[in-house]
């Protein structure tokens, strides 16, 4: 049993009210975990302390959850209300999943941001659920007047020693008037029923009608279509525009250029745009609009010098055989180890810029008037979009309305409001209700990019095959890949870790498992390099490194925990048979940390044409209390798909500042025809709180698909795109 | 801007566009049929499939001048009841994750069974390559359109 207390910062977490028609509402914080350290404290925005969900119990019995989170395909609108329904104890079947609504005028609908997820939801949405049932049965215990410790709850149902029964339909509008429990008691894990269920997503119904469920969908009565031209390069931006052409064109409305983020006004860190100043074409129709973007003759002048991909690639590289003026950790004396060694091995591993590359595309509904600014679009931190406007429109806060709707993909990229910002500027200056769309070019030639890496890793090894000596050099556009703290260090004695930064005016941003996305395969490919050299098992080698890491560790501020490590491992080893052969079947593996859980996956693939075919990925995943198996094996097998296919095939490059790649004639996205014939996921079985889900089955499979290609070719891959490279790199001997 | 009535989910639609505003903006932005997606606009991505007279085709590459009387048939047309065997099947392997690219997927999925009702996999790949799932989720799209054959 765990008792909770259900306010701190002497703030209370919920408030109650009655409900119209009967019934009650709950009012809580979908965000907040009750019992937050100091540090969480001083991050968060003070709106977050405020009310955002609500959960409503009606006279009927049907329960509504309604969410402040948007869905951009984790599923967290399903199973974040699973977790309430679960404290709550009722029929899964009984609740209503809805979406909140713009009607600010009720509740103060501030706003989840970021990739807000079920490790910081979990115990602020069992406490609602938990508190929603303590106020029933008391509310039940008055009405009987028995003790609340001779109740029970299933199903939505009351229960007293006598066999009487309530239903929580019929005493939810007493509950109203019980007062907010101060202390509530959550369930204890083994006694969840719809937590670990696999449960449908709830907009299933909706998708396969095609309801109109994104930003993109949205349309109002008497809205425009406004469409943004955005210089071809980076490093450019507009001097001139002849739009004589264009405006004579049917249903062009107007053309001029904006700058949506003027000088010296206050940015906040999701502000990244390179083009800040732009083109823009406003009609009645979206064709009319692409027709007119062609029509235009626009003068662009260099603000810094466009770069070409072998320029950054070659800085990056020079980079490597560059200490930085002081390492980021530095255990043992490394530089000792390496000229102990009778062995030492070293490699460098490179990727490209990657767009994001959601299938819808940017875009956003704004109406700006002189006293208010209602906007509508798929955003994933409206908080801090809306500060944006506070400077950008000069309204206050409690004037701006943003409503989030479903998004048609994130995987970062929408943490990255310009395009609204953009929207609202665009409907400011027309004093009219606009929808802003990017075409895929603008979208995918707009920057924001998963950076350009390289990293230079080098292992000492001695006379009896030990690992005694690791360095780690990594640089990236605008920040370096390398997590100091993640493993082998920890397992390795002699150990170095330096960083290098290059800039460039090619933007970056977060994109699904930041820096990770990279370096997993990177480090694990060389890992697997490393026990080829000792002569060890690939698996044997990294379970010898967790055993040293958890009896005996170097350092102490290592990010991972040995032991779930080595389980994923293990785990995956037991699954997939690892040490058993099929005649023509190739084998890699690969294990990686990363949102606070463990994965590990085996690759079988056979080479067809020279191609991988990948037959069967067995993966391993810790990520504590799994809450939806269905929506998590979604997740887990999107994520690998996902790793496999930009690993493969991806990459923008650039030739004076100019993208050379702009739709998916061009940059090539991974297609069913390539992607793994199968996949078989296993969760471990822990009662660890959720960690995440959405991104950590990524980043270790293009180490396992890496491995798996040299195991069948004898060739090692250091670049990505793989594709591109296989077959040319050197066979090791 | 010329006139055009369209047949399109056994129902007469007329507009007035101009002749090259592909389907795909006719369907959005004239008829608010929003289930047909926009994803690259050059065919590329097939979030925009429709039927064209029975046959799965990028919408955004097809001039309303070309449409004639031919029967389109959008997401919103597959059944009445979304009681299509891939739309049920869709639901049976929970398919979608962020949902944008599905229509155009079960259209597609659609068409191919409605031509070929118990395809191999080798099949499945060759009719499904023009549409991407951005999310990854390719092998429950191919097992969802299994199931559909054995009901369809």
């Amino acid at each position: 049993m765990t008792l909770i207390k259900t306010n701190y910062n002497r703030r209370s977490f919920l408030k109650v009210s009655a409900a119209a028609g009967g019934g009650i509402i709950l009012g809580f914080n979908w965000l907040v975990s009750c019992t937050p350290s100091e540090k969480q404290l001083a991050q968060m925005p003070e709106e977050w302390f405020n009310i955002n969900a609500f959960l409503k119990i009606g006279d009927n019995g049907i329960v509504t959850i309604m969410s402040p989170n948007p869905e951009i395909g984790q599923n967290v609108k399903t199973s974040m209300p699973m977790i309430v329904a679960e404290e709550l104890d009722v029929d899964w079947k009984n609740v209503v999943v809805e979406q909140a609504g713009l009607d600010t005028q009720k509740y103060t609908r501030q706003l989840a941001g970021g990739s807000q997820s079920i490790r910081q939801g979990w115990q602020s949405l069992r406490m609602a659920g938990a508190t929603a049932r303590r106020m029933l049965l008391e509310a039940a215990a008055k009405q009987w007047n028995v003790p609340v410790s001779e109740l029970t709850t299933a199903g939505g149902m009351i229960k007293d020693k006598s066999g009487q029964s309530i239903s929580y339909g019929e005493i939810a509008s007493a509950a109203a008037n019980i007062a907010v429990p101060e202390e509530v008691e959550l369930k204890d894990p083994k006694d969840f029923k719809i937590i670990g269920q696999p449960t449908k997503n709830v907009d299933g119904p909706k998708i396969i009608k095609g309801e109109p469920l994104f930003g993109l969908d949205y349309y109002e009565k008497d809205m425009l279509i406004a469409m943004i031209v955005h210089p071809p390069a980076f490093g450019l931006k507009p001097k001139n525009v002849d739009d004589s052409e264009a405006k004579a064109l049917p249903g062009v409305k107007d053309v001029f250029i904006i700058n949506s983020l003027p000088d010296g006004i206050e940015k906040q860190w999701s502000d990244v745009n390179a083009f800040p100043e732009l083109v823009v074409v406003v009609g009645t129709s979206t064709w009319e609009v692409m027709k007119a973007k062609k029509a235009l003759k626009i003068e662009w002048e260099e603000v810094t010098p466009g770069e070409n991909t072998e320029d950054y690639m070659n800085g990056l590289a020079a980079l490597m055989d560059k200490a930085p003026e002081q390492a980021d950790r530095k255990d043992g004396n490394p530089d000792d180890a390496f000229k102990k060694a009778t062995k030492t091995i070293e490699r460098t591993y490179t990727a490209p810029f990657l767009a994001h590359n959601t299938m819808e595309p940017m875009n956003f509904f704004a109406h700006v008037t002189a006293d208010k600014a209602e906007l509508v679009g798929p955003i994933q931190t409206p908080e801090y979009l809306r500060k944006t406007l506070v400077e950008t429109l000069g309204l206050p806060e409690d004037k701006i309305s943003i409503m989030m709707t479903r998004m048609g993909g994130g995987f970062g990229r929408r943490l990255y409001g310009n395009f609204a910002v953009e929207a609202a500027a665009i409907s400011k200056k027309l004093n009219a209700p606009v929808k802003l769309v990017y075409t895929r070019e603008d979208d995918m030639t707009q920057g924001t990019y998963r950076p350009a890496y390289t990293v230079k890793y080098q292992a000492a090894i001695d006379a009896d095959n030990n690992l005694i000596g690791f360095k780690v050099r990594g640089a990236g556009i605008n920040g370096s890949p390398v997590f100091n703290n993640r493993f082998p260090a920890g397992a390795v004695d002699n150990y170095l870790a330096e960083n290098h930064s290059l800039s460039s005016n090619i933007s970056t941003g977060a994109w699904r498992a930041p820096s990770s996305n990279f370096i997993a395969f990177a480090e694990q490919s060389f890992l697997d390099e490393i026990a080829e050299t000792v002569g060890k098992d690939p698996i044997d080698f990294r379970l010898e490194l967790f055993d040293r890491a958890k009896s005996n560790p170097v350092g102490t501020e290592n990010d991972y925990d040995p032991e779930r490590y080595a389980g994923v491992l293990k785990l995956v080893k037991e699954k997939s048979g690892w040490g058993t052969s099929k005649p023509g079947v190739s084998r890699g593996v690969s294990a990686y940390y990363c949102h606070n859980s463990y994965v590990a996956q085996v690759i079988d693939l056979v080479m067809k044409d020279d191609k991988p075919v990948i037959q069967k990925i067995w993966c391993a995943i810790d990520c504590g209390i799994v809450v939806n198996p269905e929506g998590a094996l979604n997740q887990v097998e999107g994520g690998m798909i996902d790793g496999l296919g930009h690993a493969m095939y991806s990459a923008m490059t650039f030739k004076e500042g100019n993208p050379n790649q702009n739709n998916f004639n061009n940059y090539k996205l991974i297609r069913m025809s390539e992607a793994p014939l199968e996949i078989e996921t296993f969760f471990v079985q822990n009662g660890i709180d959720p960690t995440g889900l959405g991104e950590p089955s990524l980043p270790p499979v293009a180490a396992a698909l890496a491995n798996a290609i040299y195991s069948a070719t004898g060739s090692r891959i250091s670049s990505q795109p793989f594709a591109e490279h296989m077959g040319k790199e050197k066979v090791m001997n | 801007m010329a006139e055009y009535t369209l047949n399109i989910n056994g129902k007469p639609h007329h507009v007035d566009v101009a002749p090259d505003t592909p389907l795909l903006w006719v369907l959005r932005d004239h008829l608010k049929l929003l289930g047909t997606k926009f994803g690259c606009g050059i065919g590329q991505c097939g979030a925009c499939t429709i039927h064209f007279d029975g046959i799965a085709t990028r919408s955004c590459l097809i001039p309303v001048s070309a449409a004639g009387s031919k029967s389109i048939t959008t997401i919103e047309g597959l059944s009445k009841k979304q009681d299509h065997p891939v739309q049920q099947a869709w639901i049976e392997h929970d398919v979608p994750q962020c949902g944008y690219c599905q229509s155009g997927q079960m259209m597609s999925a659609a068409a191919l069974l409605k031509q070929n009702p118990s395809p191999s996999d080798s099949e499945i790949d060759a009719a499904m390559s023009g549409n991407i799932c951005r999310c990854g989720t390719y092998i429950r799209i191919k097992a969802a359109i299994k199931t559909a054959a054995t009901k369809s």
